[in-house]
């Protein structure tokens, strides 16, 4: 229900990379999007195409991955898949486990293009996560 | 993203962190590169703040969450009542329209600020800092955030405070936990409201509710009350002071559930 809400900060943070990597446009946009991160894939797609209209990101692929559910017991050590609402050790049956994979909400990566005469990637590129600065 | 300590790297993307990788061309000739940041990067930061505000002021921050109806501004209505005179409370009411819960507040003798959201169905960050410079946190000892009646939003959304607690009336089903599994993992305690209904109703079965609330991982406990019938809130009240006094033993607190960021955060502060 909030995957607008969601798409909005997202748009920030793109334009952001994109415009501190010096890109006039970004092609692609890759998320990963667990099955308890409280966001729905399909509702994420549609929000995407309002919340990119207008923006240097209007023409990217939207590409979500969405993983499985993983836990691991507390009990025996096991790592198994679970499913979103029986979070249960598949080994031995305990519900004293840790999740380790499912309610992930990552911007993963991006594909920049549209690159100017003095911003030229490679030269004073710095990929963000490098960048001290931090992102905005 | 906190650019130092590659605090949204989980377990999951760990293997996408190479450190000849972020800059790539791909057969188009775009230039990808990795971010690894999260999509609630905004809020969370917004939401450290506030929980560094909280902090200063050793103010315990409760964020209130279930289905419109469930009873959490009554449950608040008796809780101030009760430990009114023990801990200076405040509230911050979450609505998409009208004063009403605010003004219920505030008839208790107790501060409120009412936040309405307009068309959206859970409270951010942001919005709780709004609401923060109404409030004069040196006075405020217990902080309740009743979030927007919704049992499936709220969830995602850090506010900045230290415990979750959602509520499902016994009217409502014994299954809920299993329905909506996001917002009943992160409660730091559940609470089965309007237990007085439980004489005159035979199909909700408060043990299955508690199962459904571990399987989902979850060992918050899971009380019993009715607002009607004052023993029953005894446990509530226990639970709340118990945080108080961690809160003024120094202790760090948090919600259970938490982003692999926002934990990972703490690390980084105390280093």
């Amino acid at each position: 229900m909030h995957e607008l809400a969601i798409c909005q900060g997202l748009m920030a943070q793109v334009q952001a990379v994109a415009a501190k990597n010096g890109a006039r446009s970004v092609e692609r946009v890759v998320l990963s999007v667990g099955p308890l991160s409280g966001l729905e894939p399909q509702l994420l797609e549609r929000a995407f195409t309002v919340a990119q209209a207008g923006t240097l990101a209007a023409k990217a692929k939207l590409e979500i991955r969405c993983g499985p559910v993983r836990v691991c017991c507390s009990s025996c050590g096991v790592v198994s898949e679970a499913s979103p609402n029986r979070l249960l050790c598949e080994s031995c049956g305990d519900w004293k486990v840790k999740l380790t994979e499912g309610d992930e909400l990552i911007l993963i990566s991006m594909e920049l293009s549209g690159f100017g005469l003095d911003s030229k990637p490679g030269s004073s590129f710095i990929p963000v996560w490098q960048d001290k600065t931090g992102i905005q | 993203m906190c650019n130092t300590c590659g605090c949204s790297i989980t377990p999951a993307n760990a293997h996408l962190v190479e450190e000849g990788g972020a800059l790539e061309h791909t057969h188009e000739g775009h230039v990808s590169i990795d971010v690894l940041s999260s999509l609630m990067h905004e809020n969370d930061h917004q939401a450290m703040h506030n929980r560094e505000h909280f902090d200063r002021h050793g103010v315990l921050a409760v964020n209130l969450m279930s289905s419109p109806g469930s009873g959490k501004t009554s449950l608040l209505e008796a809780t101030i009542e009760a430990l009114g005179d023990e801990f200076h409370i405040a509230v911050i009411e979450g609505d998409l329209e009208t004063e009403n819960d605010a003004r219920r507040i505030r008839a208790k003798g107790v501060p409120a600020v009412q936040i309405t959201t307009g068309s959206a169905c859970h409270l951010d960050a942001h919005m709780v800092h709004e609401a923060l410079h109404d409030l004069d946190l040196d006075a405020v000892d217990l902080l309740f955030i009743e979030n927007v009646g919704n049992l499936v939003c709220p969830a995602s959304f850090d506010l900045g405070h230290h415990a979750n607690v959602t509520l499902l009336s016994v009217t409502e089903g014994d299954d809920k936990p299993a329905k909506y599994p996001v917002i009943f993992r992160a409660a730091d305690l559940v609470l089965l409201t309007k237990s007085d209904f439980l004489d005159v109703i035979d199909d909700f079965d408060p043990a299955k509710a508690e199962r459904h609330v571990r399987e989902l991982a979850n060992p918050a406990d899971v009380l019993t009350l009715s607002v009607r019938r004052p023993v029953s809130l005894a446990p509530w009240l226990g639970w709340l002071r118990a945080q108080l006094e961690r809160r003024k033993a120094g202790a760090i607190l948090r919600p259970q559930v938490q982003s692999d960021g926002a934990a990972l955060h703490i690390v980084c502060a105390t280093r």
